[in-house]
């Protein structure tokens, strides 16, 4: 064996023999460096007879060669070992938490209005708002209820004066919106509501969302229509709808509307009293009486109002069984409709 | 309204069951609310006659009967009624019987004597809340039969939740027709006969008040029997609608009241002087209601009065004065027909709602006066004999409803319900409703009957022939309809973007009364005054907030007493602020947050938050607006908060709201634990947005200078920031704070504020010489305005 195989063996165990880049490129610098062994040799090339110069470069390259392939292979080899150490360094416990704020969420009856208003305002119902604080007028002589009708009665009116009070129901919006505009009319109208009374199934406030369409050859068949679509898109169930013959002094027919009890699904439960049935709307074709007052053509318009319960809605959507909960707002609560 | 099946049944019986009757009066508008058994479930209980008794040898109160009940051996039965006496019938237990309650009788010994049944009173039975005895049976009562057979208790109640338009349902001869009509059957009238007088004997009725009181029918009877009792089925019948029986008098006009829907009342004749008076209270006057109550009536408020004063609230209740009692021999029956104008809203007045009221309310048949006295007298004179004298009718027709002659076009039918219905169906529904129906070129002339005063209109009529013809039955339709498309306005950012944005920063929506505590009320905002409820629910909600700050910390108190230190709750709604242009209702967003800044969590130190927390959460509901900058915090005073962490927020100029923390006295005040940030935004200003408008890239390189300055404490950094950006020109493409620094190196009173300086061109690469002319422009410009100086 000539003296350069055995250097080349000698630099090739070094190679293979480094533990890490370091070593490695110490062995690099030893043999290839500007001063290694190797590259000696190669400068001592010139001082051999030139004929044996040729044959002796070649092998030098030859050898050259050979090691930057297994200093590259090493290096290669070294470095996924360190990365493969710092990766493993970097694991973490994916299950921890995330970090930084928790979100928070919208009250129920604020879901429950999202989805109502996205119903009506899909088939071109407008949403409108009206004042709290209502005067006698719109909130019961516009809407065909005058002073001492059997009707004020069920209304338990929270009053500021003898002129002034907090409304009873979203209907006087109704008057309000056909006052300002000319038929056609498609609104909604959502809002807080007021009656005096208080007690497990009564809250002094509740919302509502009263509806009004307004239009040339406006059916109550047309209401019956838009109900049942409502009520099953609402509930996401082909649920039974009835419509059945009720009385306001603001519409003519009227009707109240019952699903099926979507608690016990029919069969009868404490909730719909063992009826299977839950009242859940009231509604019906706008009477003469209220276009009068707003001078709009009964002969040539007719329409339809609704009106329903957002909490009642918002517990049988949801399971809420009691009403007093919606206004405590407490976070144990109002996490839950997250 | 509550309806024996029994009773109704006598008028109209049809082939459905009780339970369909209900089904189809409920799906014809009038609502049943529940339908309830006459009687609980008992058995073995018959009639007993009482034919010995004896004392007990052992105790005092109770005595032994020997009974019998219709058996071979009479019973030996130990009772301890108060009214037990030989002869009397009552109700008697059998061994085996077993009493509402789950009372088992058994053959037993009270005292050492052997008693073999049990001696009811109403109550054991179920049949009355309270009773003082044993229920006495008809003395002709055949013993061992059965009670149920006797007093016909297999009867279902079935209780109507009528609506105010139906007063004509408020007697068992208007829910009868309805149930004849929607059955097609026979309706069995009540025998209309009139009774003939037999004494001359009147008394004088004057109108004084026609308008009110249009008709008023009386009728005297003299020589009743006072000792007479009223038939146990008459009895039967008023318990199961729900009133008592109070001798015969009152028993038969609350059974006509019951029977017709005419509200009755019975004067004792003797007690009446000169003549009746139907009018309206004059000042002064007093009146002992039969309650025991004494009303002062208002001007309003008509009554029945004769020649010495009061006697009555017309329509609503007697008077104690001229009522019927144990010993009236000679009545004065009172039919009358009173406006529901004239009565509604006077019984509440005075604190009372009666059945007469809430029928004269609703309407009585104006043509039904005279029927229900002839009814009363036939029943009166049945029961307690007397010679009635002729009927006396006092009646101003002019002042009479008028009878409504009502077109009905066959278009009207179709365009309301969307459905062809047959004119013979049409006819047939409103003949069997008791209507007159005349036949027109191209219309209907239809006259209702004069119960049915609630019908007036065309649709009316409309809604009368669906109800019949049944709701279930009308078709449904899908809206076909013009579409329009809505504006969709960008200057206006949605209120659900601005929920969004809290929902996501952590905050809880609530919704709070929009009447609060005063004590909160005027601890958050002392300087307006609320508007208050007339009639609030309580005293503790008897203000109309004008911010939304009370609702929220009452829930975050709430929340705090149930173990929830870190609360951020947010709502949105209205306040209501009393001006001298009058009530402002507007909308407002308000949030409050206490407790620690983040969730606790282990990858953070955590620490409560401060105002700056909360004012991150207001700027990101500004930057919706795409107009941040458009929006100044300016150091500001208000009651509710401390005052050196108090901010106006503004927006060009304009106050639209407060951010700051709670004034420690007024948490103090309130019992709430800890610090707690509040704020309030008005939507209208808040709510305006501004449409982007795009701006040229610069393709050229930002250069940034960091530069630290120091200035007294009171200089506010925004008014800094405006400095620089002043003094920075076109280059300065935008100013960063990212350090305040007060401590070693700073002298006291001073702080420093570090900015980085970002600058651009758009036509060149900057220069170091461009860029260095431009800082220090802006350092002298702080120097000369606020006297700052580089921090080196």
């Amino acid at each position: 064996m000539d003296a350069l195989s055995e250097l080349l063996q000698t630099a090739q165990a070094a190679i293979a023999g480094a533990g890490d880049l370091a070593t490695l490129d110490q062995a690099r610098v030893l043999y290839l460096g500007k001063k290694g062994a190797l590259t000696e040799r190669l400068k001592a090339l010139g001082r051999l007879p030139p004929e044996e110069r040729r044959q002796a470069g070649q092998a030098i390259n030859e050898a050259k060669q050979a090691l930057e392939t297994a200093l590259a292979a090493r290096r290669a080899e070294l470095e996924a070992t360190v990365l493969e150490v710092r990766l493993a360094g970097e694991a973490v416990d994916v299950t921890l938490p995330g970090r930084g704020q928790r979100s928070g969420g919208h009250h129920p009856v604020t879901r429950t209005l999202a989805r109502i208003e996205a119903l009506f305002a899909r088939i071109g119902f407008a949403i409108v708002e009206g004042p709290e604080v209502e005067d006698d007028f719109h909130n019961f002589e516009a809407l065909n209820i005058p002073a001492h009708h059997p009707a004020r009665a069920m209304h338990d009116t929270f009053y500021f004066d003898a002129h002034t009070l907090l409304r009873t129901h979203t209907s006087p919006v109704q008057i309000r919106v056909m006052e300002r505009r000319n038929p056609p009319v498609r609104v909604i109208a959502p809002g807080r509501v007021y009656r005096c009374d208080s007690d497990v199934t009564h809250s002094p406030m509740f919302h509502q969302v009263e509806g009004l369409l307004v239009d040339e050859g406006v059916s109550f068949a047309d209401l019956k229509g838009v109900l049942d679509d409502f009520l099953r898109q609402f509930f996401e169930r082909d649920l039974a709808v009835r419509f059945r013959p009720s009385y306001f002094p603001f519409t003519e027919p009227s009707a109240e509307v019952d699903i099926q009890c979507v608690i016990c699904g029919g069969g009868g439960c404490r909730v719909c009293k063992h009826s299977g049935w839950l009242e859940v709307l009231g509604c019906g074709m706008v009477h003469p009486a209220v276009f009068e007052q707003i001078g709009i053509d009964a002969e040539r318009y007719t329409g339809y109002a609704f009106g329903m319960g957002v909490e009642r809605l918002t517990m049988l959507r949801y399971g809420v069984n009691d009403l007093r909960l919606f206004f405590d707002n407490d976070l144990r609560f109002l996490r839950q409709f997250q | 309204m509550k309806a024996s099946e029994q009773w109704l049944r006598e008028w109209v019986d049809p082939a459905a069951s009780g339970a369909e009757l209900a089904a189809q009066l409920t799906m014809a508008g009038l609502e049943v609310d529940r339908i309830e058994p006459a009687a609980p479930a008992f058995e073995q209980v018959v009639v007993g006659r009482v034919m010995e008794l004896i004392p007990h040898p052992q105790a005092d109160r109770l005595r032994v009967a020997t009974v019998d009940v219709g058996g071979a051996e009479p019973l030996q039965i130990v009772c301890g009624a108060p009214n037990v006496s030989v002869g009397l019938c009552a109700p008697t237990a059998l061994i085996g019987a077993v009493l509402p309650g789950g009372l088992a009788i058994k053959k037993s010994k009270l005292r050492g004597i052997e008693s073999r049944g049990m001696l009811c009173s109403a109550r054991e039975l179920g049949l009355a809340e309270t009773s003082e005895g044993l229920l006495p049976l008809p003395p002709d009562s055949r013993p061992g039969q059965n009670l149920r057979e006797l007093l016909a208790l297999d009867d279902v109640v079935i209780e109507i939740e009528l609506t105010p338009n139906r007063g004509d349902c408020l007697g068992m001869e208007g829910i009868a027709r309805e149930v004849a009509v929607l059955n097609r059957c026979e309706f069995r009238a009540l025998p209309a006969a009139a009774v003939e007088p037999v004494l001359d004997a009147t008394f004088p009725v004057a109108l004084l008040d026609p308008a009110d009181c249009p008709r008023y029918v009386g009728r005297v009877i003299r020589g009743v029997d006072p000792a007479a009792e009223t038939p146990l089925w008459m009895k039967e019948r008023l318990r199961r609608a729900g009133l008592r029986s109070l001798g015969p008098l009152v028993d038969v006009t609350n059974y006509v009241m019951l029977e017709l829907g005419q509200p009755m009342h019975a004067f004792d004749l003797n007690r009446l002087t000169g003549g009746i008076e139907v009018r309206r209270a004059r000042p002064g006057e007093r009146l002992e209601l039969l309650n025991g109550a004494v009303v002062e009536p208002d001007g309003e408020t008509l009554l029945i009065a004769d020649g010495r004063g009061p006697l009555a609230l017309a329509g609503i209740m007697g008077g104690e004065i001229s009522s019927c009692t144990d010993a009236t021999r000679d009545v004065f029956l009172e039919s009358a027909f009173f406006t529901p104008a004239s009565i509604a809203g006077r019984a509440r007045r005075h604190g009372l709602q009666t059945d007469a009221s809430h029928r004269f309310e609703r309407g009585v048949d104006p043509q039904l006066q005279r029927r229900a006295a002839e009814r009363a007298t036939r029943l009166l004179l049945d029961i307690a004999g007397g010679q009635p004298g002729p009927i006396v009718e006092a009646v101003a027709p002019e002042c009479l409803p008028a009878e409504s002659a009502i077109r009905l076009r066959p278009e009207r039918i179709r365009l309301l319900l969307g459905l062809d219905i047959p004119v013979a169906e049409v006819e047939d529904i409103l003949r069997r409703l008791g209507m007159a129906v005349a036949v027109e070129v191209d219309h209907w002339v239809v006259v209702p009957p004069s119960s049915r005063f609630d019908i007036r209109l065309e649709v009316d009529l409309i809604e009368e022939i669906a109800r019949v013809h049944g709701y279930e039955r009308l078709p449904g339709n899908r809206p076909l309809t013009r579409l329009e498309m809505p504006p969709q306005p960008e200057r206006q950012v949605a209120l659900a973007r601005f929920k969004e944005v809290l929902v996501q920063r952590g905050f809880q929506e609530a919704i709070t009364y929009s009447f609060v505590d005063p004590a909160f009320q005027a601890a958050l905002d002392p300087a307006r005054q609320p508007l208050t409820l007339a009639n609030p629910i309580s005293a503790d909600l008897a203000a109309m907030r004008t911010s939304l700050w009370p609702g929220l910390l009452k829930a975050l108190i709430h929340n705090q007493k149930r173990q929830q230190p870190r609360v951020r709750l947010f709502e949105h709604g209205l306040t209501f602020v009393p001006a001298r242009d009058g009530l402002r209702q507007e909308p407002y967003l308000g949030g409050v947050l206490t407790g620690a800044a983040l969730p606790e969590q282990w990858g953070l130190p955590n620490r409560a938050a401060d105002f700056f927390d909360l004012k991150g959460d207001v700027e990101a509901l500004l930057a919706l607006t795409g107009e941040p900058e458009a929006f100044a915090f300016v150091a500001a005073v208000h009651p509710a908060l401390h005052p050196g962490q108090c901010a106006r927020i503004e927006r060009a100029g304009a106050r639209v709201g407060w951010l700051g923390a709670l004034h420690p006295r007024v948490a103090r005040e309130l019992d709430i634990e800890g610090d707690a940030f509040v704020f309030e935004l008005a939507l209208v200003g808040l709510q305006v947005a501004r449409v982007p408008i795009f701006c040229e890239l610069s393709r050229f390189p930002v250069s940034r200078r960091d530069i630290a300055i120091i200035v007294d404490e009171a200089v506010a950094a925004q008014a800094v920031q405006d400095c620089i950006r002043r003094y920075g020109g076109e280059l300065l493409r935008n100013v960063l704070l990212f350090d305040v620094y007060r401590g070693l190196g700073i002298s006291k009173g001073q702080k420093s504020l570090a900015f980085g300086l970002i600058l651009q061109d758009f036509s060149r690469n900057l220069t170091d010489s461009v860029v260095e002319e431009t800082i220090s422009g802006i350092i002298v410009g702080l120097a000369e305005q606020f006297g700052a100086t580089l921090r080196i």
